[in-house]
């Protein structure tokens, strides 16, 4: 038992960008635990993409094709990679923690009788074994998780960088496996967008955006007016958008539109990793927030501990007696 | 359409949390605790369900004797009848090992369709339901926007990143993982309270389960974050007005 296997993303041909980032892991995993790096694509018609992954310095890609992989499915994908794990026996298996990731990566674990670290912010490895960090309470905690056996694990968006990549050459093998029509059971459609999105946040210059600290929906024109002296754009964070205060396109996170303003005001927003997503690329970062404590100061730029409903009103005023 | 919904007991999001002496879990002495957001949302829709379709809503929870008023909450939004499975240390299990104790007590139930939120606002792994789903032998669904039962099949909308949906059909019995915003929670009613007082709660432990769960993961150290940004804190709307106009150089 021995190597470390990453498991790729890919949608139609189109890489998603954070199989990239747990490749990087991947190497930099195999660098401290002294082990080989293998890498593995899985889809229908994804030879170019793994001969592009043959350009890293990997031991080896497996191109895992069939046609039952060509729209992604939890049953197929467990299925393949089930096959392929049993048969190279890896001591760690990453995954990028992607909604995919989420729908089948639990189950493959299960399936070979281990338990699934998710999210995984960072690695290092004590005394020969592996230490798993990650986040509890929505980020207002960090926990190290030590397993044994296999490792199964999936990193969060982010906790590695894509560029440190290292570059080489590696063979790339098809591997096949046995699928059965009959043993997936989910039958899904092609994906789709709800409607064209009528408000484009990603070309604001400013944003300020609002969180469950408003309280009531009849709080948020006390933001909006914010929003109107400084010219920027009004965002949400998800349960804004949920309970139908702010539509749905402008949720800013990792189910709504991933925005980088010059600056990113947030209201009353606690910093869970899902909007921290979405935001994290602002090239400055407002709190208001009256916990001190709370995830989106790990982030934010220039802070105010204090309630919102008095820092708010407060600087709108001070906006309008600078811009007039 | 017999429902399971499986839901745990989490402390309330605005908790100031304090990591005991052990180091390896926060005091639980002083919290409030409430049902798990995404957990309400799909017990929100196993009601709504059962409204359609009729049939019966069973709560499953593992968690210690305060997780009762959690349960009792979820009875008097309409919930039948629950399942506690009494577990005073939640902490010694992995998500492996606590979903094969819920996936046998949710077995013996025989539902048609299990309910669960995606993910929980403590530990956040986002997975027990996709375990259990394997562990019982039925089809799954995770990140579920909408459901339709027909004539013993499922059609859910799945949300995908970037706003990306996808429409999956699959047979019954079968697991979803509902996510936050599905529905609109209602309240318990003064009659539900009432009622709920009357309902059943079985109450289990994981040895008369018979199950065996030795976890292969253990959460070994928790600590606050370290701080990768020094943020500077000023003390008032002017000062921020001021680097915003001056540092920043954005108004």
């Amino acid at each position: 038992m021995s190597g470390i296997l990453v498991v790729t993303e890919q949608s139609q041909g189109t890489w998603h960008r954070m199989s990239f980032e747990t490749l990087a892991a991947g190497q930099q995993l195999g660098q401290a635990l002294g082990q080989p790096v293998f890498a593995v694509v899985l889809g229908a018609g994804v030879g170019a993409l793994g001969e592009e992954l043959g350009r890293y310095s990997l031991a080896r890609v497996h191109v895992v094709e069939h046609e039952l992989l060509k729209a992604y499915t939890a049953d197929g994908y467990t299925a393949a990679l089930e096959q392929l794990i049993r048969k190279h026996e890896p001591s760690v298996v990453l995954f990028p923690h992607t909604y995919q990731s989420r729908d089948f990566a639990p189950k493959l674990a299960t399936r070979l009788n281990q338990p699934l670290i998710s999210d995984v912010t960072g690695c290092r490895v004590e005394n020969g074994g592996l230490v798993l960090v990650r986040q509890l309470f929505q980020g207002k905690l960090n926990a190290d998780y030590r397993p044994w056996g296999t490792v199964f694990a999936s990193l969060q968006a982010g906790a590695y960088r894509a560029e440190s990549l290292v570059a080489g050459s590696a063979p790339v093998e098809a591997e096949t496996v046995a699928l059965d029509a009959a043993q997936i059971r989910q039958k899904p459609d092609a994906p789709f967008r709800e409607s064209a999105r009528a408000v484009d946040l990603t070309s604001a210059e400013i944003i300020v955006s609002v969180g469950r600290g408003i309280k009531e929906k009849d709080n948020i024109p006390m933001v909006e007016q914010l929003a109107q002296a400084l010219g920027a754009e009004l965002a949400a964070s998800r349960p804004i958008c949920d309970n139908g205060w702010l539509p749905m396109e402008r949720q800013v996170g990792s189910s709504g539109q991933t925005v980088s303003p010059k600056v990113y005001i947030a209201v009353g927003i606690s910093g869970a990793i899902q909007h921290l997503v979405g935001m994290k690329g602002a090239k400055t970062i407002v709190a208001i927030n009256k916990d001190p404590n709370a995830p989106i100061f790990e982030v934010a730029d220039y802070g105010i501990v204090g309630d919102l409903f008095d820092v708010v009103p407060a600087l709108t005023a001070e906006v309008k007696k600078v811009r007039g | 359409m017999k429902i399971l919904v499986a839901l745990k007991q989490v402390p309330g999001r605005d908790s100031q949390l304090k990591i005991d002496s052990s180091g390896r879990w926060i005091e639980e002495g002083d919290l409030s605790y409430e049902i798990n957001e995404p957990d309400a949302y799909a017990l929100e829709e196993a009601l709504q369900l059962k409204e359609k379709h009729g049939g019966e809503v069973v709560v499953l929870c593992a968690g210690p004797e305060r997780a009762g008023t959690s349960i009792r909450e979820a009875l008097a939004k309409g919930a039948d009848r629950a399942i506690h499975i009494e577990e005073p240390n939640l902490a010694g299990y992995d998500t492996l090992s606590l979903a094969r104790v819920l996936a046998k007590a949710a077995e013996a139930e025989k539902p048609d369709l299990v309910l669960t939120g995606l993910q929980s606002d403590d530990l956040g792994l986002g997975q027990t339901g996709v375990v259990m789903a394997e562990l019982m032998g039925v089809p799954h669904a995770t990140i579920i926007m909408q459901v339709e039962v027909t004539d013993g099949s499922l059609r859910v909308k799945r949300e995908l990143e970037d706003g990306w949906f996808q429409h999956v059909d699959m047979p019954l019995p079968a697991l979803l993982t509902i996510q936050s915003g599905i529905n609109k929670l209602r309240y318990a009613t003064l009659m539900g309270i009432k009622k709920a007082k009357t309902k059943e709660v079985r109450k289990l432990t994981v040895a008369e389960l018979g199950v065996a769960a030795p976890p292969a993961s253990v959460l070994s150290r928790i600590y606050p974050p370290e701080r990768k940004k020094q943020t500077q804190i000023v003390e008032n709307a002017a000062q921020l007005v001021e680097k915003l106009r001056f540092e920043v150089r954005a108004i």
